[in-house]
């Protein structure tokens, strides 16, 4: 036991944090691996729900990684997509759950798209890509990293619908509050609308990659 | 009858899946290269999302809402199931498509061959989950309600990918900014076709 923990790499090696620290940027589920959109955009007319969502992401990712990593030896490869399904439903249900007894006015905002964790493409494309392959710890450090790269752009894109949209951030009146309503500043009401999400998204693709040049496409 | 047509044309234009609620939003972008993929995808969504609709809505009726066992008898009319909703509904999906799957290959190989590898993919959009999950959210009354439902999400989103699948061949040949291209134009047209979609709201039969 001692000699095994002795060959072992310590828990934040180099190669350990590439997997956090990557899907912030270059490796990003949203705007460059084209991962669990559907959820990403509909939640983020208010930072609130977007926050929660990306919590229960969170956790649904991490958790299914670590168990679809314990299990990996001994799922057949032809019905794996079935046992993940039934993995993540189960973890699903129980955010479903927490939040309904705990948060229940935003799992109300949520509404179905808690339930459409299931089908985010990021749970299923990590755990194929990630950790059918890999040992427990990385795949957990995996789907946080994933996650977290999840978050920020949702964070982003629901602060600035909401900051332009309603005038509020997580609820707290910051145009009112500096005023600018005096000089006829209006909200802008089309911010809130669906569509915005998915412009406001490409213009963080936008100005990501022409940050980045590697990840420029080829038309 | 009306009421029915009234549910289609509702959610192909205004509940439209990929405009007001972005859901399959991964296929979308990922098949909607050519015309001719995106035609057969869309094809595939709108046959399975009109056959796990109404089985979703028989599962939500008779098994899983509040009160639905009563059916049973007394001692059960307080049973409520509808937190396993989430499982039985993907358990439904994925073995209504392998089902689908199968009927197509018996039947008519030609359009098998045609839809390939899409047809097993589509277990994991979410544009299908999202369906049954409106459906039980929206209380449908009948069969025929539901039914019309999925059928009219199913044309919704084919009408949406084809749309898109028509703009990405021509912008082919646009001067798009090189940051922009591929991905990132995608999303604002997507939102543009949104913005346009829009004024169908308050339609009413």
């Amino acid at each position: 036991m001692s000699t095994e923990a002795t060959q072992k790499e310590p828990l934040f090696s180099a190669k350990n944090k590439k997997l956090i620290f990557n899907p912030l940027s270059k490796e990003n589920p949203i705007t460059v691996q084209v991962l669990g959109i559907c959820s990403a955009l509909a939640v983020t007319a208010k930072l609130e729900p977007a926050v929660v969502m990306s919590i229960s992401v969170m956790a649904v990712l991490a958790l299914a990684n670590v168990v679809v990593s314990m299990l990996r030896n001994t799922i057949p490869p032809r019905i794996r997509i079935i046992v993940q399904l039934v993995v993540i439903a189960a973890l699903v249900i129980l955010v479903d759950q927490v939040l309904k007894a705990f948060a229940y006015d935003v799992s109300k905002q949520l509404s179905v798209f808690v339930g459409l964790i299931i089908t985010n493409c990021i749970l299923m494309g990590r755990l194929e890509a990630f950790a059918m392959g890999n040992k427990p710890w990385p795949s957990f450090l995996d789907g946080i990293g994933n996650a977290l790269g999840y978050a920020w752009i949702l964070i982003v894109v629901a602060f600035f619908r909401e900051l332009f949209g309603s005038g509020t951030v997580y609820g707290f009146p910051v145009m009112e509050w500096l005023g600018f309503y005096n000089f006829g500043y209006k909200n802008n009401g089309m911010m809130i609308l669906p569509p915005m999400a998915l412009i406001t998204v490409g213009i963080i693709i936008w100005i990501q990659r022409s940050r980045n040049k590697d990840l420029i496409e080829e038309n | 009858m009306q009421e029915l047509v009234n549910i289609f044309v509702k959610s192909i234009f205004i509940d439209n899946m990929v405009f007001a609620y972005f859901l399959g939003m991964c296929s979308y972008l990922a098949v909607s290269k050519t015309v001719k993929t995106s035609v057969g995808l869309g094809i595939a969504v709108v046959f399975v999302l009109g056959i796990t609709v109404p089985v979703d809505f028989l599962l939500n009726k008779y098994l899983l809402s509040a009160g639905a066992l009563s059916w049973l008898g007394d001692d059960f009319a307080n049973v409520d199931l509808s937190f396993l909703s989430f499982i039985m509904f993907i358990a439904v999906i994925a073995s209504m498509v392998q089902l689908v799957e199968m009927v197509i290959e018996k039947f008519s190989p030609a359009l098998y061959t045609s839809l390939g590898i899409f047809l097993p993919l589509i277990a994991v959009n979410c544009a299908i989950l999202g369906g049954s999950l409106f459906m039980q959210e929206r209380e449908y009354e009948t069969i025929a309600e539901a039914t019309s439902f999925g059928l009219g999400s199913g044309v919704g989103w084919f009408l949406a990918i084809v749309g898109i699948a028509a703009i990405r061949e021509k912008i082919r040949y646009s001067n798009v900014p090189a940051p922009l291209r591929g991905l990132g134009i995608t999303f604002i047209i997507t939102g543009l076709m949104g913005i346009a979609f829009m004024s169908f709201m308050g339609i009413k039969l």
